[in-house]
């Protein structure tokens, strides 16, 4: 059998499509298969599933849903409503401007939303100073930090998230008696 | 290095060898990383991906463990060349397709590539040969550590670093495997692997990586979730999932050396022979056959083809290095001439 679009070469890979409704079947050579499987990626891609999961579950009060519809990252001007239609956020400032849609969010992606990997050379020397009195300070505002994550899990009603951030203080708060 | 050398390289990831590397093809960990304060690629404008491409290739310059690699802008890239450097597993096809203001940088070695500009500004790959996750990311935190004190990465504490999709927001890594399974899938025992691993939240994917199906005895298995655990943790996970497949396709290999020792030699060498002998082969008979004398090499049925002259040649018999080994355009049928003529004078002896 040849191939059904270039009608040159032997057929080896064999589709079926539905497009509306209507099924049809494709035999496609080895090249134009991969043409094919090229472009049926970019009109469905992971952006696609990603909105979808978006939405899913969302269960936003009213209120919430119009914050959310005019929400938008002041650095970059990307809208809540843009992230939602292609997937990708537009600048790391997006994660402030949108944390509490996407607490939420990388929760269900994850299954987690709290990192706990490493970080940055000089993200861990800006919080980690030499001197006892800076380090001393630089702890404080990490705690402050994970409080005010606390504050945000407690109000979006995560307490999944809001026990694992409790435990993080406490471990920092330990921490910070014991140096 | 330039270029042009590369074709006449071969990337030391594919010399065959490392912890089980009868099974495993390779191991590869890729981290994302974007600067911060400029927009994620597809959201920014072309003054601002300009200054992170020159913001990037100044950094890669300080890194020792990247010395004398390559940096090569994309945009005046004619499609052979770019999927010539997909072919080599050095980029994504998505890097392809859209080149303006995009970036590869690749070491001597092949071993690591770092897109700039695709998804997010900094895409980096490390790949060995074999199953040594553990290498790999030593490697891999290492460059990762040095490019941080040099660029500043969007980061937060409580997310982690910050990629464009969130599916990848965390650490931002995926850590992929590269199997050759053909005793699983001969016994018929394939699925229930993959059904398998898919439970655990990790994907499987075909030979040449994002968006492909698994195709023939090859399968890529990544890690699905990227925030929430360390990243040794992760690779940890990974490991103990490839430690069981490993064992399962050797039991395989065992029990059909026992039961069909006959049926499997012969396959072995009607493959090998068909590879030495054929005039005209297409890219999925070349996968399936040079599948099957992997097998015969790792079996030591076929005593005299060295595993990574097999590796070299899944590379070299794709469409774009056979338009580069030509020099020019060549044609499906042309193509399936030059494939045939490439295996016969590697192997045919």
């Amino acid at each position: 059998m040849l191939c059904n679009i270039c009608n040159k070469n032997q057929a080896t890979v064999h589709l079926t499509e539905i497009v509306d409704d209507k099924m049809s079947e494709l035999h496609l050579c080895d090249d134009c298969a991969r043409k094919k499987s090229m472009q049926m990626e970019q009109q469905f891609g992971l952006s696609d599933l990603l909105a979808g999961l978006v939405d899913y579950g969302k269960q936003l009060s009213t209120v919430d849903k119009e914050a959310a519809a005019v929400a938008h990252c002041s650095a970059c001007g990307l809208t809540y409503e843009d992230f939602r239609k292609i997937g990708r956020l537009g600048c790391g400032e997006c994660y402030t401007a949108f944390a509490k849609y996407l607490g939420p969010l990388l929760k269900r992606i994850h299954g987690a939303n709290v990192h706990v990997g490493k970080s940055p050379k000089g993200f861990s020397e800006a919080v980690a100073p030499k001197t006892p009195k800076a380090k001393a300070t630089a702890m404080a505002t990490d705690v402050n930090e994970l409080k005010a994550s606390l504050q945000r899990a407690i109000e979006r009603e995560d307490f999944e998230e809001a026990a694992t951030l409790r435990d993080a203080i406490k471990e920092a708060e330990k921490k910070k008696k014991g140096k | 290095m330039k270029f042009e050398d590369l074709l006449n390289r071969t990337a030391s990831w594919l010399k065959g060898s490392g912890p089980n590397s009868d099974i495993v093809i390779s191991s590869r960990i890729r981290l994302a990383r974007n600067l911060e304060k400029f927009p994620f690629p597809h959201w920014a404008k072309k003054p601002d991906s300009e200054q992170v491409l020159a913001l990037a290739a100044a950094a890669f310059e300080k890194t020792p463990e990247l010395k004398d690699g390559i940096f090569l802008r994309l945009d005046d890239f004619d499609n052979v060349d770019k999927q010539f450097l997909v072919e080599r597993h050095l980029m994504s096809n998505e890097h392809a397709i859209r080149s303006n203001q995009k970036a590869l940088f690749i070491n001597p070695d092949e071993n690591v590539a770092i897109m700039v500009n695709e998804e997010d500004h900094l895409r980096i790959q490390v790949m060995e040969s074999g199953f040594d996750l553990d290498m790999t990311w030593r490697i891999m935190d290492s460059i990762d550590n040095r490019l941080s004190e040099v660029l500043t990465y969007a980061f937060k504490r409580e997310w982690g670093y910050l990629t464009a999709c969130p599916t990848n927001t965390g650490t931002g890594m995926r850590g992929s495997i590269m199997l050759h399974l053909p005793a699983l899938v001969m016994t018929r025992q394939i699925n229930r692997v993959l059904e398998a691993i898919a439970k655990l939240s990790f994907t499987t994917r075909g030979l040449y990586g994002e968006g492909t199906q698994a195709s023939g005895n090859f399968f890529q298995i990544s890690n699905q979730v990227s925030l929430g655990s360390k990243e040794e943790e992760i690779l940890g996970n990974i490991k103990g999932v490839i430690k069981q497949i490993i064992e399962q396709e050797e039991k395989a290999r065992e029990s059909l050396m026992a039961e069909h020792r006959e049926m499997l030699e012969d396959r072995i060498w009607r493959s090998y022979g068909t590879l030495k002998n054929a005039h005209i082969i297409s890219s999925n008979e070349t996968v399936e056959l040079l599948s099957m004398l992997r097998l015969g090499s790792d079996l030591n049925i076929v005593a005299n083809v060295e595993r990574s002259l097999i590796n070299e040649l899944f590379i070299l018999t794709q469409p774009s290095h056979l338009q580069k080994l030509e020099n020019k355009k060549l044609s499906a049928n042309e193509r399936d001439v030059k494939r045939a003529q490439i295996i016969r004078e590697r192997i045919g002896g």
